[in-house]
């Protein structure tokens, strides 16, 4: 089996259909930790993973702390409100400033897309993203096509529908790299005011016109978040038109291929993207996605431990 | 077949050899009450599916066979050293109160016995565990000796033993590669 040569994970980009294979492929395996009554290696031990998160997050930073745990890795947490970057320290000088406490991973999310290429530049330890701007979020993606292989043994073939804000999800853009690399089909549907200029170039997609033509016949409807944090206040008129246009209900879901996995990344604004059936329907897979996420972010971690400097 | 090898058991070698190990487990354990198998991926969980069957036929009585994987415990995993592909540790009952049998195809150093005996604990904790190899080929780092033993080989450092195993994961072959 091949071996990874990355001591960075920033984006899946980056990384070629191998080195996913290898990721998920060391996931499945991860898994077997997490249903035991001690779930815990040693793996990791006297390792520092430093979780630097300028955005909040639930999920993902409490998700990276479980991995890094039971990998036997230690870790320190640092969150907007207890960060020097609120008395005007630079992104660069917090980064030093840490590299100094010789940490062995610095995991972060941050507002601005990019920043992790100009903190891997600064730093000699290991960069993981767990979100940057509108740019990618590589564990999401790498644990969304775990779930999807979960269910479909491949991921080759499959028909992928991923509606929403196109334009300002990272998950959407890791999503598309992770699974047209690994041969499936992704088709997008939002509103024209959520779709990015030049799409296509992100990877080979099909943008369609409505939500019905995107979902008709899929494997896998992906349904994303309303990202008003990022948005300005013009791009929906309102959350109600929105959903009728471009939310998932029982009704539209039944274009979809009768066994369909609806997936999202979370949190879910209940009623906008998709009806409370949907979310606790037999069809959803919400939280499958969270529980893959331990697990994926585990085989991260060790995989960067062991890869070599870029 | 190149010159540099040098064939130790072949086939039906290693049949006896096993069905020796069989009757010596049950000798020891007074049959197969509270017996487990636990092959090392990957050579390991071949041999103990093996051993499985002649138990059962020895016996009567089949005995649970699970595998482990010691990549994340090994004792050599540093930064930047080459990086491991993770296998899969498949134990589908409690080792708690239970007479493990760990196994093993060749027992070299002693690292891999000491990394699986600390994954065995992380799911209970058995009665005993005792160690059975096809082959002993000597040069131990650790105080570790294994309790049943297909073949002892004196060897130096700079060969290398192989069992080599056919498309069913029965082995076939025990080779030493000078």
């Amino acid at each position: 089996m091949a071996e990874f040569k990355h001591r960075n994970i920033i984006a899946l980009r980056d990384l070629t259909r191998e080195d996913i294979e290898l990721l998920l492929a060391t996931a499945e395996n991860m898994r077997e930790i997490n249903s035991r009554d001690i779930k815990k290696v040693p793996t990791l031990r006297g390792k520092t993973i430093i979780n630097l998160f300028y955005e909040a997050s639930t999920r993902t930073r409490t998700s990276f702390e479980i991995a890094a745990k039971r990998l036997s890795a230690d870790t320190v947490n640092i969150s907007p409100s207890t960060s020097s970057a609120t008395k005007g320290e630079t992104l660069a000088d917090t980064a030093l400033n840490l590299l100094a406490m010789k940490p062995d991973i610095i995991v972060m999310r941050h507002a601005v897309s990019g920043a992790h290429y100009h903190l891997a530049q600064k730093v000699t330890c290991s960069v993981v993203n767990a979100g940057d701007g509108a740019h990618e979020h590589p564990s999401q993606g790498l644990l969304d096509l775990l779930t999807m292989k979960d269910k479909f043994g491949r991921l080759d073939g499959l028909k992928v529908a991923i509606v929403g804000d196109i334009t300002h999800s990272r998950v959407a853009r890791s999503d598309i790299q992770g699974l047209t690399k690994m041969g499936s089909h992704v088709f997008l549907a939002g509103p024209p005011t959520m779709m990015p200029p030049a799409v296509e170039r992100l990877g080979s997609v099909t943008v369609c016109a409505t939500m019905k033509e995107a979902i008709q016949d899929a494997d896998v409807v992906m349904m994303l978040r309303i990202q008003q944090e990022r948005q300005g206040k013009t791009l929906m008129p309102n959350a109600r038109e929105y959903s009728r246009y471009f939310g998932l209900n029982p009704e539209n879901l039944k274009l979809a291929k009768p066994d369909a996995m609806v997936m999202h990344p979370g949190p879910i604004n209940r009623g906008v993207e998709m009806s409370s059936y949907v979310v606790n329907g037999s069809q959803s897979h919400v939280l499958k996605q969270v529980e893959n996420g331990v697990a994926v972010r585990m085989a991260m971690l060790y995989h960067v431990c062991g890869g070599e400097l870029e | 077949m190149t010159e540099n090898q040098t064939v130790l058991l072949d086939e039906s070698g290693i049949k006896r050899a096993l069905t020796r190990i069989s009757h010596e487990i049950l000798e020891r354990n007074k049959g197969v009450q509270d017996l487990v198998l636990i092959g090392i991926r990957s050579g390991g969980a071949f041999l103990a599916a093996e051993l499985a069957k002649c138990i059962a036929v020895i016996e009567g009585d089949a005995v649970p066979v699970g595998a482990v994987d010691i990549t994340l415990y090994r004792d050599d995993i540093k930064s930047h050293a080459p990086n491991l592909p993770v296998g899969k540790t498949e134990i589908g009952f409690s080792l708690q109160g239970k007479k493990v049998v760990l196994v093993d195809d060749v027992l070299f150093t002693g690292r891999t016995i000491r990394a699986a005996m600390d994954a065995l604990m992380d799911h209970g904790r058995p009665e005993c565990i005792q160690l059975a190899v096809l082959i002993d080929r000597g040069h131990r780092e650790l105080p570790i000796r294994a309790d049943f033993v297909g073949r002892n080989v004196p060897t130096s450092l700079k060969e290398n033993v192989q069992v080599v195993f056919n498309e069913k994961n029965q082995p076939v072959e025990v080779v030493l590669e000078k």
